[in-house]
């Protein structure tokens, strides 16, 4: 089915049904009630769920495959964004020439870094890439503010000499991104009983990017090219004495994977259209790296679970406060019920950092798979349980 | 005019001369050996002819190109193909993807941007990995993870991925080296039968006199980096020369 197996077609599906039926799925606890903190089916943290999944499925082909570990990615998501923001200040408020652009300055902008820093592997190209991120950080912040806008950011402005599209709107407020007329942040809302579902367009629009960029990516890591790209990073020097160029086969993947990223930048300023250099940052870079690792690198979900994960915790962990937590703990005796908020109290709110990095610390230590091998071991057990007597298949490669 | 033609090979390491005037031809359709005692040059000379190691004069003609300076991958591509001393695989992919690699670098060259393609759809290229895989006697195993294998069958599994790109020469270096007698006796078997069924030309770099005399059909002695004698295997055993190289001052 459209050239995958039946297993990976089936994969996909999942992946559309779950994105498709995303505003239900995130939200399944009833508008305020207690609960109603946890929902995740808001449209600005479902448009990140997305937009951070494509991020993560393209560095995951570069990291995954052929196990080069850039740092410096964010830097080709921050350029992606500058070039969607300069097309809606100069062509158009439609978003799709501003996410061809941003697609197409990131796949240069990552031709040109990967050409240099591909020179070395391991640790050394690492420290390459985030030197140009880091780089492209500093430039974006203060040289080149006539283009990034600098400390502020690169904004729109109510005079922006757009071609197609009036500057302004009849009202004299500054024009939105949409899709041919289709704003990015209008938003259907349905109200079933006391649950509240959102549909944004903007949402809808990266989510289909995202389907399109996850099968890409199954059509990748299932081909010839992906498993050249596997064969770099388990041994170099076969694959040169099989007559195969390593360096090509590393260049496309890291432009590919470039792209992805400026697609997902491209998309960030289509949802709101403002870019500032912190896009570029090196924790932004780091952030990528989390996502994938935490997810499974060099599985085809992985990646996705993984951003998820990061933008459910940072998002909702975070609004934990002292007040609710309190709350909870409300029915316990004053005395302990003050000890247990203390206790975890660093855990929550804006100590959200300290229960993602104590997650990522046992996936990484119990679970080098990421969050992927945790299911597969889970599936695992539920499968001896159901037939000692199928065959044993040790040998079969993360999914 | 040999398949492979050395000539006036000098190399050195800082003070060491590694390779001193190293003439050597490879005819097509033989086996030759390359013996001789420890740091006489065996491994240097390999490297150069890889294309590993760039020799300070000299030139190595194959098949009536110059190697010199070219990348390994090059050199690969013009039919040399390398076995090494701790056998070189992909450990991480599956056997089956292991010799279906190489399948692609013969037929698309040392690059190509196939991403779309599915592997599942290569019927030929697999027909080719099956084939290769059932002359080595690895068909039952090519779904392993091919670090899960044993030694000798990672042996052979490096061997099968060198066979099925056919190379014009293929370069063994000590192919029994720490190998049980079993083991060394069944390398013997399957490359005397890659001789004889496929017709490649072969170059052996071994320690082992059993398997160098078992197997090939000219014989060079390096010692201290130059050649001493190139003969047959006949003429070579008891050649005085070669005796002094290997034990030293001849003991009358």
């Amino acid at each position: 089915m459209l050239g995958l197996e039946m297993k990976d077609f089936r994969l996909l599906l999942i992946v559309i049904g779950l994105t498709m039926l995303a505003p239900f799925i995130l939200n399944p606890f009833p508008e305020g009630s207690e609960m109603a903190q946890f929902n995740a089916g808001y449209p600005d943290l479902m448009q990140r769920f997305v937009i951070f999944g494509i991020f993560a499925i393209g560095f995951n082909i570069l990291f995954g495959l052929t196990g080069y570990l850039s740092f410096g990615h964010a830097a080709f998501l921050g350029a992606g964004s500058y070039g969607a923001v300069w097309m809606f200040k100069l062509l158009s408020m439609n978003v799709l020439p501003a996410i061809a652009i941003s697609v197409v300055i990131a796949g240069l902008f990552s031709l040109l870094i990967g050409f240099i820093s591909l020179r070395r592997s391991g640790i050394y190209f690492s420290i390459l890439t985030l030197a140009f991120a880091q780089m492209s950080f500093a430039l974006a912040y203060s040289v080149l503010t006539p283009i990034t806008g600098g400390e502020t950011g690169l904004q729109l402005a109510l005079d922006d000499p757009r071609i197609f599209g009036a500057s302004q709107t009849a009202t004299g407020n500054i024009p939105v991104p949409s899709l041919f007329g289709l704003e990015m942040r209008s938003s259907y809302e349905l109200e079933l009983g006391s649950w509240l579902f959102t549909f944004n367009a903007g949402y809808y629009l990266a989510a289909v990017f995202m389907i399109i960029a996850f099968y890409m990516s199954i059509r990748i890591f299932r081909s010839p090219f992906g498993m050249m790209l596997r064969a770099i990073k388990s041994n170099q020097t076969r694959m040169s004495y099989t007559g195969l160029n390593a360096r090509p086969y590393t260049l496309a993947a890291f432009v590919i994977s470039g792209m992805y990223a400026g697609l997902a930048g491209g998309l960030m300023a289509s949802m709101d259209p403002l870019a500032g250099a912190e896009r570029m940052q090196w924790t932004a870079s780091g952030e990528v790296v989390l996502m994938t690792i935490l997810g499974g690198a060099g599985t085809l979900i992985g990646p996705v679970l993984g951003a998820g994960m990061i933008k459910y915790f940072e998002n909702i962990f975070s609004k934990i406060n002292e007040t609710i937590l309190h709350g909870w703990f409300a029915f316990l005796p004053d005395g302990l019920e003050n000890f247990v908020v203390a206790m975890v109290y660093p855990f929550i709110g804006k100590g959200w950092h300290l229960t993602l990095g104590i997650v990522f610390m046992l996936v990484v230590i119990f679970l080098p798979g990421g969050l992927v091998q945790g299911g597969q071991k889970i599936a695992g057990l539920f499968r001896r349980k159901k037939a000692e007597d199928t065959k044993p298949n040790a040998t079969e490669p993360a999914e | 005019m040999g398949l492979l033609e050395v000539k006036g090979i000098n190399k050195r390491f800082g003070g060491l001369q590694a390779l001193g005037d190293v003439n050597l031809s490879i005819e097509e359709n033989t086996t030759h050996a390359i013996i001789g005692p420890n740091g006489a040059g065996k491994s240097t000379l390999l490297n150069v002819l890889v294309g590993k190691l760039i020799p300070d004069s000299g030139s190595v003609m194959f098949d009536g190109q110059s190697v010199l300076g070219r990348k390994p991958h090059e050199i690969n591509q013009m039919g040399i193909s390398r076995v090494f001393q701790t056998p070189e695989i992909f450990s991480d992919l599956s056997v089956f993807e292991n010799v279906m690699i190489p399948c692609f670098a013969k037929r698309d060259g040392a690059f190509r941007m196939h991403a779309i393609e599915s592997i599942f759809a290569e019927r030929g290229i697999q027909e080719q990995a099956d084939a290769i895989l059932a002359d080595v006697n690895m068909l039952e195993k090519k779904d392993m993870l091919a670090s899960s294998l044993s030694r000798g069958d990672k042996r052979r599994l490096e061997m099968a991925m060198c066979l099925v790109q056919d190379p014009k020469l293929l370069l063994l270096d000590e192919p029994t080296a720490g190998m049980a007698r079993a083991d060394t006796e069944n390398t013997i078997n399957l490359l005397k039968e890659i001789r004889t069924k496929r017709g490649i030309t072969m170059a052996i770099i071994e320690h082992d006199m059993n398997v160098v005399f078992s197997l090939a059909e000219r014989i060079t002695v390096l010692a201290q980096g130059t050649p001493l004698v190139e003969d047959t295997p006949d003429n070579i055993k008891g050649h005085p020369k070669v005796r002094e190289a290997y034990l030293g001052e001849a003991q009358v």
